[in-house]
């Protein structure tokens, strides 16, 4: 199977975008922003940055979401909807917004994920919020004659998301929860390998947690099938300006490189990922510091 | 010395007023920049990124990334800790490497139309010579000039940060304006983390700085209350964001009090057109923006139409007139340091209210 590949550093805008709503999902705010411009431009895998507060804030770095849903053509203009987990100061600024409010809106980002150039069987595997930017994919696959199987795990019910939204659109729809609160007791790899047995999948697409994506690419890894993961890494800009959301990736040519999550990826083979040296500078990487005092 | 402009009070600024007519037109040492603001050297990459937001030919300059001999990789991560009003990094200059940069960058941002400020860095003098001669070997007219960062804080020992020793600094400096082309102005980037900034200045005057830049970021920490471990990869990192800019203003105050005539590039938490005229005041003759771009990409442009803006309402014709003005506003024969207080409005002023603030 193929996947084509995508260009980073795509179209890109800045825009004052203003709140059109805020629902609460589960344990999460759904926030859908009117962001002319962005919907436009968006793929699957893309993220947006926002701004926290006006121009005297005194948080100022961004904060990044993958887009869960894109429209053109609203009412208004073409709109975003981001999922948040307000658990810090700047994430409950946004939680807390409400219908007309500006926001600094900067997207499409990123690099999306690769879809597959003829029909295939995909299986789409998201933790938590983080299955938040696969619906649109699953849309975009199912569009292109793709089998989609979705799987979907967190720590509690609570914690899952998109959990009808999978049923309407998946061929299948397996749930887990680490307490058993909802699915099948345990994590989403207890339950991926019989998803990717039963369904013949020729690629697996996941987004959440590191440690998820890590164990993701070792499933897709051992059943000899590409993983495409979008990373979760702190960003302080999200445009590839500044240099703090890198890990360490094997290129195409075996070098392994601190690159940019915000514009080599999100979105990365799962084999191309070092994840056992992910928060650390591996010995071997291009320009790594020598042993005794060398730079 | 020119004749001080007379000076009107500020009035408000509608959006519905033309650009103000404002010579911007700004100069670094030799180098002619059609106007004074710039970004700042990490807080933009090499252009591309923020290409896709503005054309680069706008920016009065494009100040690079420090580049060093070798690629190197930087820290680990996390390499990020937001703080109130700024930020803490630990990226520990991270790139591909001069000869990289020499022929891929600099030939890109000339073609973008950019008048580029190539930021070079090295851990020994003879580095910082090496570095200057690769790139003395860019094609002629894709450096406006050089900037000699002697001052980041992210090299593993804190020792050999140039900046915090006036020989050092000197040594670092000659070794870069040296292996450079004479006919391309040098800034020496400084630290704020010393006892008496004026004598490094001087030390890298000395040694042939055409210019100075001001400020890096300030060395900082935090710690990680959950896991009671520092948060930062590599445990120390570099603060920057408008919690720095009084530090910054106050460097560019001192040097410019003492070196009159040296060329100031004002770094330090602008965010707003009236940052940077507050780095102009002091003495700045161009400004960097730099965290202020990880919040607003279009800060610069921003920026500068503020500044403009700032200008024209306080009566000035030209920016150049404004360089150091908060230094002559202290009077004539003046040589000191701190401006007087003036007078603050009596509580009679406030007389209905007075009681009630009371």
């Amino acid at each position: 199977m193929t996947v084509a590949p995508s260009a980073p550093l795509g179209g890109v805008v800045q825009v004052r975008g203003e709140v059109l709503s805020v629902r609460r999902v589960g344990a999460y705010a759904a926030i859908t922003l009117l962001a002319p411009g962005v919907a436009e431009r968006f793929r699957p895998g893309h993220f947006v940055a926002l701004a926290i507060g006006d121009q005297s804030s005194s948080m100022l770095l961004r904060r990044s979401f993958s887009i869960h849903r894109c429209q053109e053509r609203g009412v208004y203009g073409g709109t975003v909807e981001i999922v948040v987990s307000a658990h810090g100061p700047g994430t409950q600024w946004l939680a807390s917004r409400r219908p007309h409010d500006p926001v600094d809106v900067v997207g499409p980002l990123g690099t999306p994920f690769a879809l597959p150039k003829e029909p295939a069987s995909c299986a789409l595997v998201g933790g938590g919020y983080g299955s938040a930017p696969l619906f649109t994919l699953a849309e975009r696959l199912r569009a292109r004659g793709c089998r989609v199987d979705i799987v979907l795990g967190a720590a509690t019910e609570e914690r899952l998301f998109g959990v009808l939204e999978a049923k309407r659109m998946a061929d299948s729809v397996t749930v887990t929860t680490d307490d058993g609160s909802l699915g099948i007791r345990g994590r989403v790899t207890d339950a991926l390998p019989r998803v990717i047995e039963r369904a013949a999948t020729d690629v697996v697409y996941a987004c959440g947690p590191m440690a998820m994506l890590r164990a993701v690419s070792d499933v897709a890894a051992g059943a000899g099938i590409p993983a495409q993961v979008a990373v979760e890494e702190a960003m302080a800009c999200g445009i590839g300006v500044c240099m703090t959301c890198v890990l360490p990736v094997v290129g195409e040519d075996g070098v392994t490189r601190m690159v940019r999550s915000c514009t080599e990826g999100p979105v990365f083979r799962g084999e191309s990922v070092r994840w056992a040296d992910v928060g650390t500078v591996p010995a071997d990487c291009l320009g790594a510091p020598v042993a005794a005092g060398g730079h | 010395m020119t004749v001080p402009p007379t000076v009107r009070p500020v009035a408000p600024h509608s959006a519905d007023v033309p650009e103000p007519a404002v010579d911007m037109r700004a100069s670094l040492a030799w180098a002619a920049l059609p106007n004074p603001v710039a970004t700042a050297s990490g807080c933009a990459a090499n252009g591309r990124e923020l290409a896709r937001f503005y054309p680069l030919s706008r920016l009065g300059a494009m100040v690079t990334k420090s580049v060093m001999l070798a690629p190197r990789s930087g820290r680990p991560t996390p390499r990020m800790a937001e703080t109130p009003s700024g930020m803490l990094n630990s990226i520990g200059l991270q790139g591909p490497g001069v000869d990289a940069f020499v022929q891929q960058d600099l030939p890109w941002l000339k073609s973008q139309g950019a008048r580029t400020i190539a930021s070079i860095a090295a851990g020994s003098i003879d580095e910082y010579a090496e570095v200057a001669a690769r790139l003395a070997l860019a094609p002629p007219g894709t450096v406006t000039a050089v900037e000699v960062n002697i001052s980041c804080p992210n090299v593993e020992d804190r020792g050999l940060v140039f900046a915090c020793d006036p020989h050092a600094a000197a040594a670092a400096v000659a070794a870069a304006r040296e292996a450079t082309d004479p006919s391309i102005p040098v800034l020496a980037k400084l630290s704020p983390d010393v006892t008496d900034i004026v004598s490094i200045a001087r030390a890298c005057v000395g040694a042939g700085a055409d210019g100075l830049t001001m400020i890096n970021t300030v060395l900082g920490m935090a710690i990680d209350t959950t896991t009671l471990r520092p948060v930062l990869g590599g445990v120390t990192g570099g603060l920057s964001g408008p919690a720095i800019r009084p530090v910054a203003v106050r460097c560019v105050w001192q040097v410019h009090a003492a070196l009159p005539d040296v060329p100031i590039l004002g770094v330090g938490g602008v965010r707003t057109g009236l940052d940077a005229l507050q780095l102009i005041l002091a003495g700045a003759s161009a400004v960097s923006v730099g965290t202020a771009v990880f919040n607003d990409p279009g800060a610069p442009l921003r920026v500068l139409g503020e500044l403009r803006t700032a200008l024209a309402e306080r009566g000035f014709e030209r920016l150049r007139d404004a360089v150091g003005y908060a230094h002559r506003a202290l009077g004539d024969g003046a040589d000191r340091i701190a401006p007087a207080v003036p007078a603050g409005p009596s509580l009679q002023d406030f007389a209905p209210d007075a009681e009630e603030a009371l």
